[in-house]
């Protein structure tokens, strides 16, 4: 049992795991953080962005000055940004056989693994997960393709090179491992190697494991995972939630008497509270606009917009905010909130009630019906002719690196009226802005991460108490910015197993059994023994068959009878073929009612001699004695095989067998 | 052991559906449905059956709704808020949705418009709701610690499912109505290959094989195209959801392409809401419909307005979609009442009719037909049926056989002489026991199941070591021995056995004396032992040790001199009781002497 750790961002995880004989990858993350390090991609031409300065080394050679650029004393590279992707060196990944998605955010991935590896497996994840991770997909991949670039700078990467940049380029990791953006094509081919499941559907994986989704709070299908077989159990949480939103709330009970808990994706802001924050973002949003500057939230196109929607739909009237607008930009805009609508069995206890109405689960869709919320594929088309300010933009990507939010931010920035409102907390908003400082706009951080928090964590762990906890190293110290923080790491007994990036783990099992089917026919034939009270035991010779992992024994065959053969047996022919095994035996014999069965059978010159340890029995005539001692019987005779059988049988009969 | 009994109702008739199931000691209750041919009492399932004395509440482990057709779910507020019953009652969420609905719509028609009494109330239904645990599809749902349900897609109408009922190694499958061929709104039925001990199969349909889809679309949409071109109206009754769907889509579709300007009518009241539930559990019709609702909601109609009760006297051509499907209540009976006179109008059953019901007596033929209050209605409008609700025929129920592989069939909720034909033709192809019991009749049916047991990973290791290379003709043995305490089972290996109970193993050895006429010193006899053993047993350890003895395998044979005969040797062979046949068979062997010639 060996986990492989293939990422090292704790919220993005990608682990494969050796259960048995299967191979399993437990979430596909891509790291995006690595696209911080590149220039915006602006969709239309940017002044600002194309003179910035090539960027220049102490000595003053000038080679690099095409591939990086300087911007207000940071430099970055000038070239469509690339991903950081999970290790695959570490072990075969065409030896995969499953891949078991948590979330959408998860996935992101999986065209790299399934479409570069040799994958031949199956992956699955849970409908809703399927539909928004390829909305995501779709965002991603179009707002990069829609801004063609030729330039590839490569140069950096050169190790020589980069130990010459400055941070965070010189510190970048596996910048050699870093691709572009896969296509819609790839995208395809990866989902439809999917297969669609349901929370607590138990699927069988070879007849050895048993996988299963569970509900994890976190997002619309999010889950965790049981990977059990008949007595080992290993959970995987990644990216739950305690907190009511919209989505069914965490099933815990199921993940009790795990053997090991594998722990990933906990919140990355533990010092903000979710609920505080969106009332920091409303009142922000609403003092922008009551001064007649405009908010711009770069978001995902699911998740936190649906809640943020909510709040503002209830939020908008009591603060005098019905006439302005709010539009939401995103080539899958109108997919999601669609999306959102139909997965009612996916959704809190609250929402579903709605839906037996029948009216939709999110109020997104009376703001829309009510015109207060419009929504746009992109800034280009419908949207450039029903643009009205001041106004409310939710857009991706929150990386600000690519997408329509490139543009506000290039249309925005200058005003100290306008406000960025950054909910989501992937990236560090500083170094998101980076690009686009000096800046005059207001910038607002409200992280709201509603994952598992360290208190929340600990509570979980006491109440399903998993014999081991294996989580990133990250959560096994304080942040490094909170150093004294001691509370915000993860406490429990045993400590937890901690891995990092290309690490392999060994995992603590202890296995002692096996399940195994007793055919009914053979069943029929056991003659249980009732040893003590309450326990029987009936040995049993039976037939051993293995196919796909799963164990059964049947009845013997009846020796079939030897036909007549007139030829003379060889001396060879009769030597046992295989050694057929006897019982144990148990119990003692008591000489006097032996004694008494040997007479009754025939043995008239018995004689019992005592010894330190028992008794000895001689047959006189038959020149044979019997050692009986506590624990064992000697016959010691000629070789008179009838009589020999014979005592043996008598002796037997005091004897219980195993 | 699977018993199995049709208590409440149903069996070989298409009136209603309501079965118990016990097995391996759990009593699960499959629908609860009512009879829309009765008035009266007969038209609720008689409980009693169930248990004539004591609670349904302890009886019952869990119910089980496979849709929300009034037959299959019809009777359970009464079940459980008249009879009384508070254990869990399990559906998927589309029919827990609907079903409400469409229990309070025919309420209002039995209780408000017919004035009948004795019937459950708004209340009741809500109360029922309640008791509710609403289901995902391959969710496997834990009832109790032994009973576990897992639902699987049945096509039909929205929401529709198959149920599985295990407990340990036995399991049911219960089809509820299905349909193996998806239509223009919905799926196919699909399950795994999940080898049921018993599966419930429906058998409306049991002898039909239905003619291709397409052909039934066309011949469909030629009979309302030539009654309204010749400005005659057609009255299709149906149920609010399901069928009605489907046919909307059919005409709205026809409509558009050939360009037809007849008013379309649904009748009002489910029809809004009928087509908002359809949005909104999208996800569980076609695959077709899934793919593009983004872009165009199938259901949202153009052509298809809705009616209004004074819209039946207007002149011309039209067309109207009303409920209920069977002409036995409500507006399709008052609409059907005002048409039937004239010839150049139409009815169109799309759907299946129970006896009783004035759909039932015009399609067998009847043309007078006795109305309340002894008026007698005399049909003169033209009579279409087409089988157009989502059963399986005959051909998709061995399908569905096919894909489940069970150990026995029982055929319910079909007519007896088509059901006879059904179990033949199970029984030649599959070889399985097919049963169709009849109303109140109760089956049982023996299963063998085979007994999961833990086994030491110690002696499963041991085994299969042993067994790496199999060989078919010779199956090797595997000796354990099983320990039953409480309800556990474990196979360990004897030696563990003992240990844990504290049992010491008693050894039983045998020490026999072989002589050997060999005048030859005493190691030079056991030289030539050795070497005759080891010619012999070319498969077997034998070893020749420095202390002048030989071992093969566990066995020890030692020499010694005759004390009176020089000429004889003495060979004491010694084995335990677990060497028994190759001890035997060395002392046999070593009796017939030595070979002369030791070359």
């Amino acid at each position: 049992f060996f986990q492989y750790c293939l990422s090292g961002h704790p919220t993005l995880p990608c682990n494969v795991l050796k259960f048995k004989s299967t191979t399993i990858m437990l979430d596909c993350g891509l790291d995006m953080t690595s696209t911080l390090n590149f220039l915006p991609l602006p969709l239309v031409q940017s002044p600002r962005l194309s003179k910035l300065p090539g960027w220049v080394l102490k000595d003053g050679s000038t080679f690099l000055d095409k591939e990086l650029k300087e911007c207000s004393g940071h430099v970055f590279v000038d070239s469509v940004p690339e991903f950081c992707l999970p290790e695959t060196e570490l072990l075969d990944l065409s030896t995969v056989d499953v891949i078991l998605i948590s979330n959408y955010h998860c996935m992101m991935a999986l065209p790299y693994i399934t479409e570069y590896t040799g994958f031949t497996g199956t992956v699955y994840a849970t409908e809703p997960t399927v539909q928004i991770g390829r909305l995501l997909m779709e965002e991603l991949v179009n707002s990069i393709e829609r801004v063609p670039k030729a330039q590839s700078a490569s140069m950096w990467k050169n190790k020589e090179v980069q130990r010459l940049l400055p941070a965070p380029l010189k510190d970048a990791v596996e910048v050699s491992m870093w691709r572009k953006c896969y296509t819609m094509p790839e995208v395809n081919a990866a989902l439809s190697k999917i297969q669609m499941v349901g929370y607590s559907q138990k699927i069988e994986l070879f007849g050895a494991v048993q996988v299963t989704p569970l509900s994890s709070g976190y997002a619309l299908g999010s889950s965790n995972w049981i990977i059990q077989s008949h007595y080992e159990k290993v959970s995987y949480v990644s990216g739950s939630s305690l907190l009511t939103t919209h989505p069914q709330p965490m099933d815990q009970a199921s993940l009790k008497n795990s053997d090991v808990l594998i722990l990933t994706g906990l919140t990355q802001i533990p010092t903000a509270n979710p609920d505080g924050m969106v009332g920091e973002f409303c009142s922000n949003l609403a003092m922008t606009v009551r001064n007649g500057g405009n908010v711009l939230v770069p978001c995902y196109p699911s998740g936190v917009i649906y809640d943020l929607l909510e709040c503002l739909y209830q939020y908008i009237d009591s603060a005098g905010l019905s006439n302005v607008p709010f539009y939401f930009i995103s080539p899958v805009a109108n997919s999601s909130l669609e999306f959102s609508q139909i997965f009612a069995e996916w959704l809190c206890h609250n929402k579903q009630t709605k839906v037996y109405l029948p009216e939709p689960p999110f109020p997104h869709a009376e703001l829309i019906q009510t015109n207060k919320l419009k929504h746009y594929p992109s800034i280009h088309g419908d949207f450039s002719n029903d643009f009205k300010q001041p106004c409310v933009v939710f857009t991706g990507h929150p990386s600000l690196r690519f997408g329509d939010v490139v543009h506000f931010m290039e249309l925005w920035g200058k005003s100290s009226l306008n406000t960025v409102i950054f909910t989501e907390p992937d990236f560090s908003y500083l170094d998101a802005l980076a690009p686009y400082q000096p800046l005059a706009m207001k910038c607002v951080y409200c992280p709201i991460d509603t994952r598992l928090n360290f208190i929340q964590v600990s509570k979980l762990l006491k109440e399903v108490q998993p014999l081991h906890v294996v989580c990133p190293e990250q959560y096994t110290q304080p942040p490094p910015t909170q150093s004294h923080r001691t509370d915000l790491m993860i406490d429990c007994q045993p400590p937890p197993m901690s891995y990092r990036r290309a690490e392999v783990l060994t995992l603590p099992y202890k296995r002692r059994y096996e399940k195994i089917e007793i055919m009914p026919e053979l069943a029929d034939s056991l003659v249980p023994l009732e040893i003590k009270p309450g326990i029987s035991l009936a040995t049993v010779s039976a037939v051993l068959h293995t196919k796909d992992n799963k164990h059964v024994l049947q009845l013997p065959p009846k020796p079939p009878q030897p036909p007549a053969s007139k030829k003379r047996k060889r001396v060879s022919d009769d030597v046992p073929e295989c050694k057929p095994l006897k019982p144990l035996l148990s119990g003692s014999i008591p000489v006097e009612q032996f004694v008494q069965t040997l007479e009754k059978h025939g043995f008239s010159d018995v004689k019992v001699e005592d010894t330190a340890k028992g008794h000895i029995v001689l047959l006189q005539e038959a020149e044979t004695l019997i050692q009986i001692e506590e624990d064992s019987t000697h016959i010691i005779c000629d070789n008179d095989e009838p009589l020999r059988v014979k005592l043996r049988d008598l002796v037997l009969k005091f004897l219980q067998k195993f | 052991l699977v018993f199995f009994s049709l208590g409440p109702g149903a069996g070989q008739d298409v009136g209603r559906s309501c079965i118990l199931v016990s097995i391996a000691g759990k009593n699960v209750m499959l629908d609860c449905g009512m009879h829309m041919g009765y008035n009266d009492d007969r038209r609720f399932p008689d409980f009693s059956y169930i248990t004539q004395n004591g609670r349904l509440t302890d009886f019952l482990d869990c119910v089980i709704i496979s849709h929300f057709h009034l037959d299959h779910c019809g009777a359970l507020p009464y079940f459980s808020e008249m009879v009384g019953y508070d254990g869990p009652i399990y559906m998927t969420h589309p029919t827990k949705a609907i079903c409400p609905i469409l229990l309070e719509d025919y309420r209002k028609i039995t209780v408000d418009k017919k004035g009948e009494t004795n019937f459950f109330t708004s209340q009741m239904i809500k109360d029922c709701m309640k008791k509710v645990v609403a289901v995902h599809l391959h969710q496997t749902v834990q009832v109790d610690e032994e009973l576990e349900i897992k639902a699987y897609y049945a096509g039909h109408v929205l929401g529709a499912a198959m149920f599985q009922i295990k407990v340990g190694c036995e399991s049911v499958v219960y089809t509820g109505d299905y349909n193996m061929t998806p239509d223009r709104h919905l799926g196919a039925a699909w399950i795994d290959k999940c080898r049921p001990d018993l599966l419930i199969s429906e058998s409306t349909y049991a002898t039909t094989i239905r003619d291709s889809k397409r052909c039934r679309e066309r011949d469909f949409l030629k009979k309302v195209h030539e009654t309204v071109e010749r400005g005659g109206k057609v009255l299709i009754p149906v149920f609010a959801l399901g069928r009605a769907q489907e046919l909307c889509i059919l005409l709205e579709t026809f409509w558009e392409r050939m360009n037809l300007k007849a008013p379309i009518y649904f009748s009002t009241g489910l029809t809004e809401k009928a087509n908002h539930y359809y949005k909104l559990f999208i996800t569980w019709t076609n695959q077709k419909i899934r793919k593009t609702f983004v872009q165009r909601n199938m259901f949202e109609f153009k052509h298809i307005k809705a009616f209004d009760r004074a819209f039946a006297d207007n002149p011309g051509p039209m067309v109207v979609f009303a409920t209920p499907g069977m002409l036995h209540a409500g507006q399709s009976l008052q609409i059907f009442r005002k048409w039937a006179g004239n010839e150049k109008n139409m009815v169109i059953m799309p759907g299946y009719c129970v006896q009783g019901t004035v759909g039932h007596k015009i399609l067998s033929g009847q043309r007078k037909l006795e109305m309340e209050g002894r008026q007698i209605l005399e049909v003169k409008m033209q009579v279409e049926y087409m089988s157009f609700s989502a059963h399986a025929d005959a051909k998709g129920i061995m399908q569905l056989i096919r894909q489940a592989e069970p150990q026995n069939v029982l055929l319910v909720h079909g007519e007896a002489k088509k059901m006879e034909f059904l179990k033949q033709k199970i029984e030649q192809e599959f070889h399985v026991n097919c049963y169709m019991p009849a109303n109140g009749e109760t089956t049982t049916i023996f299963t063998n199941p085979s007994i999961p047991v833990d086994i030491s990973l110690g002696l499963l290791k041991r085994e299969t070591a042993i067994g790496l290379l199999p060989d078919v003709k010779k199956p090797k043995l595997m000796h354990g021995t099983l320990i039953m305490k409480d309800n556990s089972f474990r196979l360990v290996s004897p030696e563990q056995a003992l240990k844990e109970l504290g049992l010491a193993e008693h050894q039983l050895r045998f020490t026999c004396r072989v002589h050997i006429q060999d005048p030859r010193k005493e190691h030079e006899t056991v030289l030539r032992v050795y070497n005759h053993l080891k010619a012999v047993l070319r498969d077997y350890s034998v070893q020749h040790l420095p202390d002048g003895s030989i071992t093969v395998e566990s066995i020890l044979i030692q020499a010694t001199a005759h004390s009176e005969d020089q000429g004889t040797k003495v060979l004491l062979v010694s084995w335990t009781y677990q060497d028994e046949e190759l001890g035997s068979y060395l002392t046999s062997l070593l009796k017939k002497g030595l070979p002369q010639s030791t070359s």
